[in-house]
């Protein structure tokens, strides 16, 4: 523990850690410093002059360094500037004056030359309600102006920096804030300062504007309205909205949020999302949240939500009544015995995969988990257990990440990820080509695709990167899928297992597998006991499928033609998709908007997440509509209560042991301290009163005896003549069901690519952006060229989910 | 009184090497590095009394011996950018003595144990830049500049570097952002330049005239440039003065000279003999030192006296201000020079400025009222001690010092 320190604020004792800066030792001891520059998560600079304190300081005697005495107490010398509590240390001994004459007529003063060139436009500001500025005017300002209004400054103030962020420029009071974000947090540095003075301005430097999947944060952390998003700038005022907890349901890092609604006339009177917000979780998220995050939940209102059940009629969907529904499917799902199939992704809750697969088990079918990647026994077997948090990590760690580009996949892994390398933990970076993460890499590996088992498998073995890996207290390895299919990830996944396992990295906090998976709850399914199958078509083919949460029939027109042969399907989702439209019954889902449920992130952490708007239609939650059809079936699953269903998941799942619903909601102070009630340090982020979840336990934890089953090597694709080696890899804004919805990220998501080596581009006769075809398998579509001189020669990699439907590695033609 | 900085005016040609050499130049690095220690360096300028030219006047010696041993490499900064309003010496010197400097800039770097060190010179001084740079080269070839200087294992490069044009990077923190390719912004200080400087290394920043005075220091000894000056401002200085005097210009002379002996006996007297109304002793920056009585003339230049009258002496760019001159016109001027000058890091530096300048202007230009004099004497006021570096502090000294002073100049402008 950090050596600790004892001083004075406002006559009250204080003792915190050494090295902790003036202002946060206040705020520690409930005494509030206003500030406008510092944050506790960025490196001081001491430029808005807001939180002007006195500072006395004990006199020390030169020869003996010991405390001058005067009147049996350390005298004090104070110096006659005011100084800046966000950029002073504590010292043993120090007297800080907050509220002194002095200090009040310090702190008066900046509030009034903020204001000087402040504009008077609160009652349209979208920060109105929720803006230090304004809070700190009431509390520390003069009440009364001395400048001129006609001699205010005025400013250009709709600048768009990017199509997402936008900024007003009267606004802005340079407390560069978002600046500093995007430079040690984001480590996107691509906006600044530019001009100086009172015309100093933010500006973005990158193409396209504001080029930062992180740059939402910065509208969090501004003290002012300047900063303010496309989605919601001039959508509501703060204190109409109602907050609501819940988790992004993204992508596997589980970021904590909050869902910010508002009943309001332009949508027919209904409750809707209006923003989506972080909320605080040290332990996940911290205060941040990726742009992807905070923009793609539009899906959940969109108009093509299924609000009501529906049964095929001579060949045509019509409405039915849940009961009748629900009953066809029983019927069919009984009939078919053996040759029932379930297909859910991990787009579904804890409970709701619980109970499907508890009905897979009792009708005696197959529960698949729709995942383009495998391994996740593993995880469950050797994954990280309670008590990890990247937050805890630095010296003494070993993290390494192999086939993952982690800033497309789980943006808020990468950025932790960077931050404990910042603290000293040894990151090792293993890719087939280059990724953002390199940058903060102790050691980069670099592999041919294909070889990727291979590399993780030498790794121990390889100079000095293996003696930092033997060497490390901790180690965690991230897999991924760039460029692999489920049996390339799943062979990977095992090497990583072995290589963790047989170096004692397993069964403690810090140390163990994660899985970058493509969706939230992917770990969540297998932790109940979902496999993976690498050939849907042919697990398709003649049987009756229900399918929950999943677009199979548009991802991939074999899996389409493979459901064209199918006995009876049923389809569970929230709105309407290639594959509700080919169904046989149509059960409508809400959203997790409109429910409750768990999540399983990566890091193995359960969350909860809570109804913020009303259910669309007739949907029902799909751990409802499972046991309905089970009912039927004679088989009983809870059905009413999340709670109930957790309980039970927990009784029956060893990992889940331990857990209650009740204790997923327990929270603990956190910090940096946040909340409404002080917007200095979250801005905007929520304060975190509804749950910090809790972690599983993984089988090595437990002391279970562990066996990693033997790396089966995946057999490597060999282009022929005139054919490129093509991997699929993931893109954080994709043409999914989940994110096409939002409009506003369009441009972000751009179109189908096929991205190729300069030297491989000229050798097809093909030029950046042309359009060229891809053939594949059987796959034929068009694909713009897109160049980088970072991936190797002879490789086209081929982003997921962007309308090419590639799985695996193919051998692919080009034209 | 042959010239100690100044050389040139004595010595032709000095800035041909052949020349310097002749007139024992290098014999001070030569002798340091070859026979004293760093710290026997530091311990001679110490005992000189040097003081920073700069003008904070900070004993240079004392500055080097806070170099942080624990942390390398380190660095020397010279720092030439020179943009204080009436300051023009350190251009003649680095113009017409270069080796002078180069030498003080060498001899520095050795006592600190840096083996690298930059000129920072503002950005319109390019011609001296690329003087500078010839300069440089010239010491290479002749073996006073690089590896293992004179058969000893210490090694130096200088390097010059120009500004974009920033009165602020004459502030020392803003001129290592600017040298580390960043926006010329202040740091927050402390920590100083000797522990956390240039890349966050050791680093000694001094001025080109300080600098300049360390070869004959180290060539002639600490009690011979004590000798000079006064016991609290040793040695000679250059008082670039300007305004309404009739010879302006740069004049070496030592601290105690008094304000009559320079505007009188080498400024020539005031233009069309005039009296003089008030003098800013150090540039735009400047108190307004109030001349009612004939006797402030006879006040010496030295770093104490000068603060006797509630002023600085700063770099000594004296600038003489007539009763021809109204002294809401002159803040007027200061006070849009800081304004346009303020980086804008700090709140108020950046909205002060920009509210004293419409209130200057205001005044000036007869559309304000007494309450608003009233007024920009307060703002002045809220602004002092609250800024982050400097500049913010400079732009109030004249304004706070001119219409506590020179009240009746401001009340002759106001609208009744």
């Amino acid at each position: 523990m950090a050596k600790q320190v004892t001083l004075t604020i406002d006559g009250k004792q204080v003792t915190v850690p050494e090295g902790t800066l003036v202002a946060d030792a206040a705020k520690m001891a409930g005494i509030d410093i206003p500030v406008f520059c510092h944050h506790p998560k960025l490196e001081p600079v001491g430029m808005c002059r807001m939180c002007l304190v006195e500072i006395g300081r004990p006199v020390r005697d030169r020869a003996t360094g010991q405390f001058v005495m005067e009147n049996g107490a350390p005298k004090i010398q104070f110096m006659p500037k005011l100084e800046t509590a966000c950029t002073n240390k504590v010292e043993e001994g120090m007297v800080v004056l907050t509220r002194s004459q002095k200090a009040v007529e310090g702190q008066k003063g900046t509030i009034e030359f903020l204001l000087t060139s402040h504009p008077l436009d609160c009652p349209i500001c979208d920060k109105g309600g929720e803006c230090p500025l304004q809070n700190l005017t009431v509390a520390y300002g003069p009440g009364k102006s001395r400048f001129l209004y006609d001699e205010k400054m005025h400013l250009d103030k709709q600048v768009p920096l990017g199509e997402l962020i936008w900024l007003d420029r009267e606004r802005c009071i340079q407390c560069a804030r978002c600046i500093r974000f995007q430079n040690e947090i984001a480590g996107d540095p691509v906006i600044g300062f530019d001009e100086r003075g009172r015309a100093t301005q933010i500006v973005s430097f990158s193409d396209p504007g504001f080029d930062s999947v992180f740059s939402g944060n910065t509208t969090d952390i501004c003290p002012v309205g300047a900063l303010t998003t496309s989605d919601f700038r001039f959508g509501a005022r703060p204190w109409e909205l109602q907050a609501h907890a819940s988790i992004c349901t993204q992508c596997p890092v589980g970021c904590n949020t909050t869902l910010n609604t508002r009943r309001e006339a332009k949508s027919g009177g209904r409750i809707v999302v209006k923003r989506v917000m972080p909320r605080q979780n040290e332990d996940v998220n911290e205060i941040w949240i990726c742009d992807k995050g905070r923009f793609a939940y539009h899906y959940t209102e969109g108009k093509q939500r299924l609000t009501r059940p529906m049964i095929r009629k001579d060949g045509k969907l019509t409405r039915a009544s849940w009961d009748a529904a629900t009953k066809l499917a029983a019927e069919n799902f009984q009939k078919a015995k053996k040759n029932f199939v379930i297909l859910a992704s991990g787009r579904l809750s804890n409970e709701d995969l619980f109970n499907l697969k508890s009905l897979a088990e009792h009708a005696d079918g197959k529960a698949y988990i729709y995942s383009h990647m495998g391994g996740g026994e593993l995880t469950s077997l050797v994954g990280v257990g309670e008590g990890t948090n990247f937050g805890s990590m630095g010296a003494g760690t070993t993290i390494v990440v192999v086939a993952s580009d982690l800033y497309e996949e789980a943006p808020v892994w990468y950025l932790r990820i960077k931050q404990a390398a910042a603290r000293g933990a040894n990151l090792i970076v293993m890719n087939a080509r280059e990724t953002k993460l390199d940058r903060y890499a102790s050691f980069t590996v670099r592999y041919a695709y294909g070889d990727e088992v291979k590399a993780v498998s030498d790794l121990a073995k390889k100079g000095k990167i293996g003696d930092t890996f033997l060497k490390s207290e901790n180690a965690v390895i991230l897999y991924g899928s760039d460029g692999l299919g489920v049996s390339g990830s799943a062979a990977l996944a095992s090497a990583c297992a072995k290589l963790l396992h047989d170096n004692g990295f397993t069964g403690r906090p810090n140390n163990g597998l994660i899985g970058v998976w493509g969706r939230a709850n992917d770990q969540g399914a297998w932790e109940m006991g979902f496999e993976v199958e690498e050939d849907l078509a042919k697990a398709f083919k003649g049987k009756t499928v229900y399918i929950a949460g999943a677009d199979p029939v548009a991802d991939d027109p074999k899996l389409a033609k493979a459901l064209e042969g199918a006995e009876f399907v049923a389809v569970q989702d929230v709105m309407t998709t290639a594959t509700t439209e080919i169904a046989d019954v149509v059960l409508p889902a809400q959203a997790f908007t409109e429910r409750e449920g768990t999540l399983t992130s990566g890091e193995r952490r359960v969350q909860r997440f809570y109804p913020a708007v009303p259910v669309t239609g007739e949907a029902k939650a799909d751990f409802a509509i499972t046991s309905q059809i089970a009912r039927h079936m004679g088989i009983v699953l809870e059905g009413t209560s999340v709670s109930a269903v957790f309980d039970i998941l927990a009784a029956s799942v060893k990992s889940f042991e331990g857990l209650t619903y009740a204790r997923l909601a327990e929270v603990r102070p956190q910090w940096p301290i946040v909340g409404r009630s002080d917007l200095y340090y979250g801005g905007t982020t929520y304060e975190n009163t509804q749950g910090m979840g809790a972690q599983l336990s993984a089988a090595a934890g437990r002391g279970e005896k562990v066996s990693i089953p033997k790396v089966e090597k995946e057999a490597l694709v060999r282009p022929k003549e005139k054919e490129l080696l093509a991997v699929p890899v993931t893109k954080l804004y994709d043409r999914g069901t989940t994110i096409l919805p939002s409009e506003l990220l369009h441009e972000r998501i751009g179109e189908a690519k096929v991205i190729l080596h300069p030297e491989t581009a000229k050798s097809l006769g093909v030029e950046e952006d042309q359009k060229v075809s891809v053939s594949f398998n059987g796959v034929n579509g068009e694909a713009a060229v897109k160049l980088t001189d970072t991936i190797s020669v002879g490789v086209a990699l081929i982003p997921r989910s962007m309308g090419l439907a590639i799985r695996e590695p193919v051998a692919v033609k080009v034209k | 009184m042959a010239h100690i900085l100044l050389r040139h005016r004595d010595i032709p040609d000095i800035h041909k090497l052949e020349v310097y050499k002749k007139n024992g130049g290098f014999a001070a690095f030569q002798n340091a590095v070859t026979r004293m220690k760093p710290n026997e360096v530091t311990e001679v300028v110490k005992n000189s009394g040097l003081r920073g030219r700069g003008g904070a006047g900070f004993p240079t010696g004392m500055k080097w011996s806070f170099i942080d041993n624990k942390n390398w490499p380190h660095y020397v900064v010279a720092n030439a950018d020179e943009s204080e309003p009436g300051t023009f010496k350190d251009r003649e010197i680095m113009e017409s003595n270069p080796f002078q400097f180069l030498e003080g800039v060498a001899i520095a770097s050795y006592a600190v144990g840096a083996n690298a060190a930059y000129v920072y010179l503002r950005g319109e001084f390019w011609q001296i830049a690329a003087f500078l740079d010839e300069k440089i080269a010239e010491m290479e070839a002749a073996g006073y500049l690089g590896k293992n200087l004179f058969g000893t294992d210490y090694s130096l490069k200088i390097y010059t570097h120009l500004g974009a044009g920033a009165y602020i990077c004459g502030e020392e923190t803003a001129m290592l952002e600017s040298i580390e390719g960043k926006r010329g912004q202040p740091r927050v200080r402390p920590p100083f330049p000797p522990s956390y400087g240039l890349y966050g290394k050791p680093t000694i920043v001094n001025n080109v005239e300080t600098l300049t005075n360390v070869p004959l220091i180290l060539a002639n000894g600490a009690e011979w440039y004590k000798s000079m000056g006064t016991a609290d401002s040793a040695g000679v200085k250059i008082f670039s003065l300007s305004g309404r005097v009739r010879k302006p210009g740069n004049y070496e002379l030592p601290f105690g000279t008094t304000f009559r002996e320079l505007i009188y006996t080498y400024g020539g007297g005031v233009q069309d003999s005039r009296k003089v109304k008030a003098i800013m002793p150090a540039g735009a920056s400047s108190s307004l030192i109030l001349v009612d009585d004939e006797k402030v003339l006879d006040t010496p230049m030295d770093y104490a006296s000068v603060r006797t009258l509630g002023a600085d002496l700063g770099s000594a760019s004296v600038i003489v201000i007539d009763d021809t001159v109204s002294m809401d016109w002159l803040i007027n001027k200061t006070v849009h020079f800081f304004r346009h000058e303020s980086c804008g890091k700090c709140t108020p530096c950046r909205e002060g400025t920009y509210w004293m300048s419409h209130l200057t202007e205001r005044i000036h230009e007869g559309r304000a009222t007494r309450a608003d004099v009233d007024l920009l004497l307060n703002v002045a006021k809220q602004m002092q001690g609250k800024c982050l570096c400097a500049l913010g502090e400079f732009s109030t000294m004249a304004v706070v010092t001119g219409i506590e002073r020179f009240r009746q100049d401001f009340d002759k402008v106001v609208k009744a």
